[in-house]
């Protein structure tokens, strides 16, 4: 029987021939990641281990991006003592503010993670990284200073879901949209321990952008990870932004899947999820009149530059509803320089959006775009539960850029093939 | 190894941002955490909670974040195992590697109710219910997972390696 993708990633990791669904292994770890909030559980736990060095300096990644800059006396504390920790050990790739960005935007940007890696992260949507053909997975504190120490991790191998895309992208539907359409479909918890692996002929009408979109809610799905062919755009774009070598992975063409579930994304419309769980999905004819009190477009799911020129595109030349806040956040410094360059920071601004520096921030309830009990917000994060961005009585509407760029405009939950823009 | 305590019963999918919310995350100790445990999903919890409690849930438990600040409150606040259909895949292994106590168990998570008095053997999976007089039979954990928690965690296991 032949092996998925991610299967044939983790063998080779664990210097097997062969894996099977279920069984334990001990893989070798090309990239360690934590953020402030989960790096500073992992050091006390990576000093209790007796470790006095990190296995690599150059494969532990730390990135101040939850909190910062600092929220409160706290989180400044919390940040000092992974600051502190990422000197004594040397840590070569520790991005503080000003370096710093949303770490799963900035990985890839800054060639940190390449096609056919296994990638551990102490942060649920390192998953991300299975844009790129990459094995990568969230886990928690205890798991990254092991990851730190040793360079090793243990995984139970997963079976897989397998995802035949096919079908043109209509205008105005892009990676949210696919994804939120999946989740929707399957569930919550529909891939629960599995990997889900994407393919078919569709995969060529997605961007790299799209691609980490999708990856990145793979999630919320309950999956252990999801992962793209390594093709020529994923060639090209490893190729852009790194200098590592890398090897190529693809599935066996007699691998076993648990499922085989066809998306045909021509039938696909702009999707939104409604409180309080991703997959409480709905296409956009189907949302009835939701007045709103805030928008956020940014984050590891929707903050790259094929987000922020959706929303430049919808948000021109037009003013943002008088009681709509629109914090708009770019998720690296590169993709905020290149929104200067591209004159998408006076569009925002000019149409009454406010234009914020990189930082996980609102998504997680942490800062920047609190909510308070009663409100609305229409988000191009990943998460909808009780009290994600605030008050337990806050509601979270999970869209693309362009529903929450025409949901700003229009005061309520709008479908952006009505209100119109320039992309398509 | 067993654990034995009054059950407090939740539904589907309870994920880590109700379990400890982001507000809360700025500091990382454990005993501060347990103040905040479920605040979010029940304010009452730490004041029903006595040590050795059990938790008992329906399906994905600690879906969401990989905040292990999650299983950690729960451990801290006294409880002694979580019982579920099915957990999610950090929680599951955020619990297992802090030696926090879990078991899959479709039967008992759907049959065992809030304010029974339940007790477990971790070596048999055996779960027994001595409210309603009923057993159980769990998942116990395979040999590997037993490993790290006969330790007490993946981090006294580690040390113990590193000590060669």
């Amino acid at each position: 029987m032949g092996m998925t993708m991610t299967q044939k990633i983790l063998a080779n990791h664990a210097g097997l021939d062969t894996v099977v669904p279920g069984q334990l292994i001990q893989a070798k770890l090309d990239i360690v990641m934590g953020n402030d909030i989960t790096t500073a559980v992992a050091l006390n736990e990576f000093k209790k281990t007796g470790a006095t060095e990190v296995f690599d300096t150059e494969k532990v990644v730390i990135v101040l991006d939850h909190f910062t800059p600092n929220k409160d006396i706290k989180a400044a504390e919390q940040c000092k003592s992974c600051r502190t920790f990422a000197y004594d050990m040397k840590v070569k790739n520790f991005f503080d503010v000003g370096k710093a960005g949303i770490e799963h935007a900035l990985l890839p940007e800054q060639g940190i993670v390449v096609p056919g890696q296994v990638i551990i992260g102490a942060d649920s949507h390192t998953c991300t990284y299975g844009a790129l053909g990459a094995f990568s997975t969230g886990i928690g504190s205890t798991d990254m200073a092991i990851g730190m120490a040793t360079g090793e991790c243990w995984f139970k191998v997963p079976s897989a879901i397998k995802f035949n895309i096919v079908g043109k992208k209509p205008p105005h539907v892009s990676g949210k949209d696919v994804i939120l359409h999946i989740i929707g479909k399957i569930g919550v918890d529909g891939a629960l321990y599995r990997s889900m692996e994407f393919t078919g002929e569709g995969i060529q009408e997605l961007t790299m952008d799209d691609r980490f979109t999708i990856a990145n809610m793979a999630i919320e799905a309950g999956a252990k990870n999801g992962i793209f062919p390594i093709d020529d755009a994923c060639i090209a774009y490893a190729k852009e932004h790194s200098q590592k070598p890398f090897d190529s992975y693809e599935a066996d063409a007699d691998a076993a899947y648990d499922e085989e579930i066809t998306i045909d994304l021509s039938s696909l419309q702009p999707t939104v999820s409604f409180p309080h769980l991703p997959d409480n999905t709905r296409t956009i004819d189907n949302v009835g009149d939701v007045k709103i009190d805030q928008v956020v477009i940014g984050s590891c799911t929707n903050g790259r530059i094929d987000d922020m020129a959706i929303a430049a595109d919808i948000l021109r030349g037009k003013k943002v509803a008088e009681h709509v806040r629109t914090i708009i956040i770019p998720a690296t410094q590169e993709i905020y320089l290149e929104c200067i360059r591209r004159g998408y920071v006076t569009d925002f601004i000019e149409a009454g959006a406010i234009f914020s520096m990189p930082t996980c921030g609102p998504c997680l309830g942490g800062h920047m775009g609190i909510l308070a009990a009663g409100e609305r917000c229409v988000s191009t994060t990943n998460r909808n539960f009780v009290g994600r961005m605030g008050h337990v009585e806050s509601e979270v509407y999970l869209a693309s850029p362009a529903v929450a760029a025409a949901s700003a405009i229009a005061g309520k939950i709008a479908d952006p093939r009505k209100i119109g823009g320039n992309a398509e | 190894m067993n654990a034995k305590g009054k059950v407090l019963k939740f539904g589907d999918n309870v994920d880590t941002d109700v379990i400890i919310p982001a507000r809360y995350l700025n500091v990382s100790s454990g005993e501060e955490l347990a103040k905040y445990c479920m605040i979010d999903i029940d304010p009452d919890f730490t004041k029903k909670a006595n040590t050795g409690d059990i938790i008992v849930a329906l399906k994905n438990f600690g879906c969401g974040s990989s905040r292990e600040h999650a299983p950690l409150a729960i451990k801290c606040a006294g409880i002694s195992c979580v019982i579920a259909t099915t957990f999610a895949r950090i929680f599951y292994r955020n619990a297992i590697n802090i030696g926090l106590p879990i078991l899959e168990c479709d039967e008992a998570a759907n049959d065992i109710e809030n304010g029974n008095e339940v007790s477990i053997d971790f070596d048999s999976g055996i779960i027994t219910n001595h409210t309603k007089k009923r057993t159980y039979q769990g998942q116990p954990f395979p040999p590997f997972i037993k490993e790290i928690m006969a330790a007490g965690g993946l981090v006294e296991q580690t040390k113990e390696k590193i000590k060669g």
